[in-house]
């Protein structure tokens, strides 16, 4: 067989098994094709409709709220595609290689190559996170890390709860916790009110996932819950564990006793394995971020390479779901094969209705810009590698230094076993407001693989151990220490 | 120095020696030249020390390197022990000792050799049997069945090391220029002017120290250099229970391995591949090779993971020993590029020869092995019999 005939054999790959993985999934399905399909974690569902463990039989309508019906739709979808589809749960993708992605299976913890010819990014999105005195601090989560204690395993972050931050998931969380029976000790929201109220109008026109967030306000008032705007989070304090949670609003400090806290500011969206593709990527103002540049259809800078939800810009759920349809007709139709033309454009319709939306969220739930000057020099910023505000605040004036990169390589920022996710968009912030840049100026990290720690586990086996590394060429023989 | 401005065209700055080039050789022969009061511009593409010298394995060994080097390589150790008062920071500097493993009955007989070659050069290195490994090294699994030790090698955080060169060179007064590329050069019979997209610098004198680039540099003044570049692989651990105290090499290459003081085992081996003509990345499957390699000598490992790779260009020479000295066909150029994977240690060295060079005219250090002229055809011949046989 030439290797172009096994090329054009090669079946569509799609990494992530969330909205817009899974409806990608179904419309290559539809047209006849046997994807693969690489998750993660164990079910399909992704980050807001995360399935729970076998064992755990929670009905939906406990789970997702107002979403049940959309989640079980979605899970349906998913178990019908279960005995269509090249399923891979449990499976981690961590690098990529001249046409070859590069597979941990999590649980087993062996390697595996999946060549690829297609692939759909539809990899989503994680917590964006601005550090504070005592994040670190047992008790303190990320929001979705709370929601998913909650939906996964039933669990709780604590007795006495405490959400902080802003975005459309600090008020669904809270109501979820409030509503699964914990006692919710305040909301602190750093957006002001007056924000919220300029915003409302257009928040109302929009899609319905996040419209919700102002009932989940008028929810959570109505049982008396505490709601702070303009309040910016100080410090998480406590012994061993988190005992009570500071906060400055109107100049005045205000503290709360508790013994769980939520935070987070909106979403960042996954973007590592677009760049280790070699996509091309841009600034984007609307989510204060550097993402993969992607065409109307979600076709990235590389030929092959499609993306879809979250992980190319965050746009919720019900986007997601579009985003991962039109990114297979987009796939199918770079492969020769005839698409819905009136379904492309009413899905593109909608994906430019929700943007727009997406402005009038951001109005409502503004990026805490004050942050930057105003967290001390004692906060930890990058918490793997223990690097303070300060000490990336001194480097960063006494060396010049004016790209992530160099900021990266002389403070250690970003260079723990998160590569950066968690601490990236902060001390990007932090690079920009230092060195008097943009934060689009200030740059971004580049990805390394692997994505994610990699065990030495998946190693071959030792067994048929050899001292040396096959030599391939002369430079080789040299020593490189 | 002189800073003239032509109306209308871009900046013009007259010097003594322009430097191309701000890896740890350049930066080391701004520094020296500083050191001696001569007016120096040093001019560097991306970002000092952001190439080769920032991202390299750390690695400060005499021990392994080739014969001819190893003069350079002494007088380089004793720089680095001055390090503090030479660039304002410790780098993260440790002698550890390095320790060079052998996994057969020949590599033991290859140690044993060069232990009484690098006698000659008063590089002290001492054989331990596997007994003796055991009991000093236990961590060591008992795949190596021995080693050659020498106390004094160590190494350093290169992220840090390299940049302070050039900061250090710019406090005593060199003009340096990040971000400024150097595209053409031409020789006006007194002058070399060198041209920037927005800069000019003239200067009767100039370092080429333009690392896996530098034989093109060289080529633009008639001089050949059959380099080629590679790309070794790097990875590094979440850190770890400290262990590891010695800095690791294997006999014949392999894999080299170091612990850092937060606890990071950071581990080479093998090459990557090229993604454009600057950038580089680890190759999977020297990765998964080395990963064996790794837990297989070392137990600890196991249940470790890794939490990054990364590879970058180095120039490589057939010979294995950099082009160091004046150019043979143009008077005032000086060459110091193509350091072979091992230049981190030997580069603050590179800079003090080159600086000497151009203000004695003459440095006691033995640099003959490294003449750009070896590139004849008649040389070459010999240089492949050296190749397939190793020198070590
Ligand atoms: C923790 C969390 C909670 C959220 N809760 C809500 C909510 O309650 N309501 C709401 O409206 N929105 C919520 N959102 C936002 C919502 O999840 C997204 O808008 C939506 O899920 C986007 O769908 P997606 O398909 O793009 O990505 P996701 O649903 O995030 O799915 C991406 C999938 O890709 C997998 N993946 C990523 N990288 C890799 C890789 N390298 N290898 C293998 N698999 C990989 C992930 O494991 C995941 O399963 C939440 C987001 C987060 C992060
Ligand atoms: C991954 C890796 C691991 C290594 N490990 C070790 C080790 O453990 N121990 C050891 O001793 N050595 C090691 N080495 C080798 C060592 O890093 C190099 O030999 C040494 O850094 C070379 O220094 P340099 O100044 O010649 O080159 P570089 O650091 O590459 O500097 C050359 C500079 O020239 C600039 N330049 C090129 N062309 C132009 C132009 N036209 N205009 C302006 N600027 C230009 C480049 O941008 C670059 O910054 C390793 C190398 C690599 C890549």
């Amino acid at each position: 067989m030439s290797s172009a005939a096994s090329l054009t054999t090669l079946p569509p790959v799609i990494v992530g098994a969330g909205p817009a993985g899974i409806r990608a999934a179904e419309t290559l399905v539809r047209a006849g094709l046997r994807p693969v399909l690489i998750d993660e974690t164990a079910k399909g569902g992704g980050q807001i409709y995360r399935q729970q463990p076998d064992g755990f039989s929670r009905p939906a309508k406990a789970l997702y709220g107002f979403e049940a019906s959309r989640a079980e739709a979605l899970h349906a979808s998913w178990r019908a595609l279960l005995d269509q589809v090249d399923y891979r749960p449990h499976t981690l993708v961590w690098n990529s290689e001249g046409g070859e992605l590069d597979l941990l299976q999590v649980r087993e913890q062996h390697y595996d190559g999946q060549p690829w010819q297609q692939l759909i990014l539809a990899t989503g999105a994680t917590d964006r996170i601005l550090p504070f005195q005592g994040w670190t601090l047992p008790g303190v989560y990320t929001l979705g890390a709370a929601q998913i204690a909650l939906k996964y395993q039933a669990t709780a972050i604590g007795s006495r709860v405490v959400f902080a931050g802003t975005g459309p998931l600090l008020y669904l969380i809270a109501y979820q916790y409030a509503k699964a029976g914990v006692e919710v000790a305040a909301v602190l929201d750093s957006a002001p009110f007056s924000a919220k109220l300029q915003a409302t109008p257009a928040m109302l026109k929009g899609p319905a996932v996040f419209a919700k967030g102002l009932w989940y306000l008028g929810w959570l008032k109505a049982r008396g819950i505490r709601i702070e705007y303009d309040a910016h989070l100080l410090a998480a304090s406590g012994d061993q564990r988190l005992t009570a949670v500071r906060w400055r609003q109107q100049g005045q400090e205000q503290q709360l006793d508790c013994d769980g806290l939520g935070f987070g500011y909106a979403l960042r969206s996954e973007t590592q394995l677009a760049d280790i593709l070699d996509c091309r990527f841009q600034f984007d103002e609307l989510n204060r971020a550097w993402l993969p540049v992607r065409d109307a259809m979600g076709r990235s800078s590389r030929d092959g390479v499609y993306l879809a939800g979250d992980g190319a810009g965050i746009m919720g759920a019900d986007a997601a779901e579009w985003a991962g349809e039109l990114a297979a007709l987009a796939l199918l139709q770079d492969s020769g094969r005839a698409v819905d033309a009136t379904r492309v454009s009413q899905l593109q319709q909608q994906l430019a209705r929700t943007r727009q939306f997406r402005q009038a969220l951001e109005d409502a739930f503004p990026f805490p810009e004050q942050w930057v000057h105003e967290v001390a020099d004692d906060v930890v910023l990058c918490r793997c590698e223990n690097v303070t505000v300060g000490e990336a605040r001194r480097l960063i004036s006494e060396l010049s230094l004016q790209d992530m990169n160099r900021l990266k390589a002389h403070s250690r920022v970003g260079m723990g076993r998160c590569q950066g996710r968690m601490c990236g968009l902060a001390a990007a912030e932090l690079l920009a407001a230092t060195s008097g840049q943009s934060v689009a100026d200030a740059g971004r990290l580049r990805a390394q693989a692997p994505v994610k720690p990699l065990p030495y586990a998946i190693a071959p086996t030792v067994q048929q151990w050899s001292p040396a590394l096959p030599v391939t060429a002369v430079a080789e023989e040299a020593d490189h220490d | 120095m002189t800073d003239i401005h032509t109306p209308g065209s871009k900046r013009t700055l007259g010097t003594d020696v322009v430097i191309v080039g701000g890896g740890i050789v350049g930066a080391s022969a701004a520094l020296a030249l500083r050191q001696k009061g001569i007016a120096v511009v040093l001019l560097e593409r991306d970002v000092c020390g952001s190439r080769s010298s920032g991202i390299n394995y750390g690695g400060v060994r005499r021990q392994g390197r080739l014969a001819a080097q190893l003069p350079l390589s002494q007088r380089a150790h004793h720089i680095w022990a001055r390090l503090p008062e030479l660039i304002g920071i410790d780098g993260e500097y440790v002698r550890s000792g390095h320790l060079k493993l052998g996994v057969c009955a020949a590599d033991m007989a290859s140690l044993e050799n060069y232990a009484q070659m690098a006698a000659r050069y008063d590089l002290p290195l001492e054989i331990l049997d596997q007994q003796q490994l055991r009991r000093r090294f236990p961590w060591i699994s008992q795949r190596a069945i021995g080693g050659s030790y020498c106390a004094e090698d160590g190494h350093a955080n290169p992220r840090l090391v390299s940049p302070a060169f050039a900061h250090a060179a710019g406090r005593l007064g060199a003009q340096i220029f990040d971000q400024t590329p150097v595209s053409r050069i031409e020789h006006d019979g007194q002058r070399f002017i060198v041209d920037c997209p927005q800069l000019q610098v003239r200067a009767p004198l100039l370092i080429n120290c333009a690392g896996a680039w530098g034989h093109r540099i060289a080529a633009w003044f008639d001089e050949q250099v059959p380099l080629q570049v590679s790309c070794p692989n790097m990875t590094v651990t979440e850190p770890l229970p400290l262990f590891m105290d010695a800095s690791i090499g294997i006999e014949g290459g392999s894999i080299y391995a170091r612990q850092v003081s937060r606890g990071n085992c950071v581990i080479g081996g093998g090459q990557g591949y090229t993604t454009s003509d600057t950038t580089a990345r680890p190759g999977r499957e020297a990765v998964l090779e080395l990963m064996k390699v790794a837990s297989g000598l070392f137990p600890a490992l196991a249940s470790a993971h890794l939490i990054r790779f990364w590879s970058g260009i180095e120039g490589n020479i057939p010979d294995r020993n950099p082009v160091v000295g004046p150019s043979h066909t143009t008077p005032g150029l000086f060459h110091g590029f193509g350091f072979c994977g091992a230049g981190f240690q030997i580069g603050p060295a590179v800079g003090e020869v080159l600086a000497e060079l151009i203000d004695d005219g003459h440095t006691p250090t033995p640099i003959d092995a490294f003449a750009i002229n070896r590139f004849s055809t008649a040389s070459s011949t010999l240089m492949s019999t050296t190749i397939v046989s190793g020198d070590e």
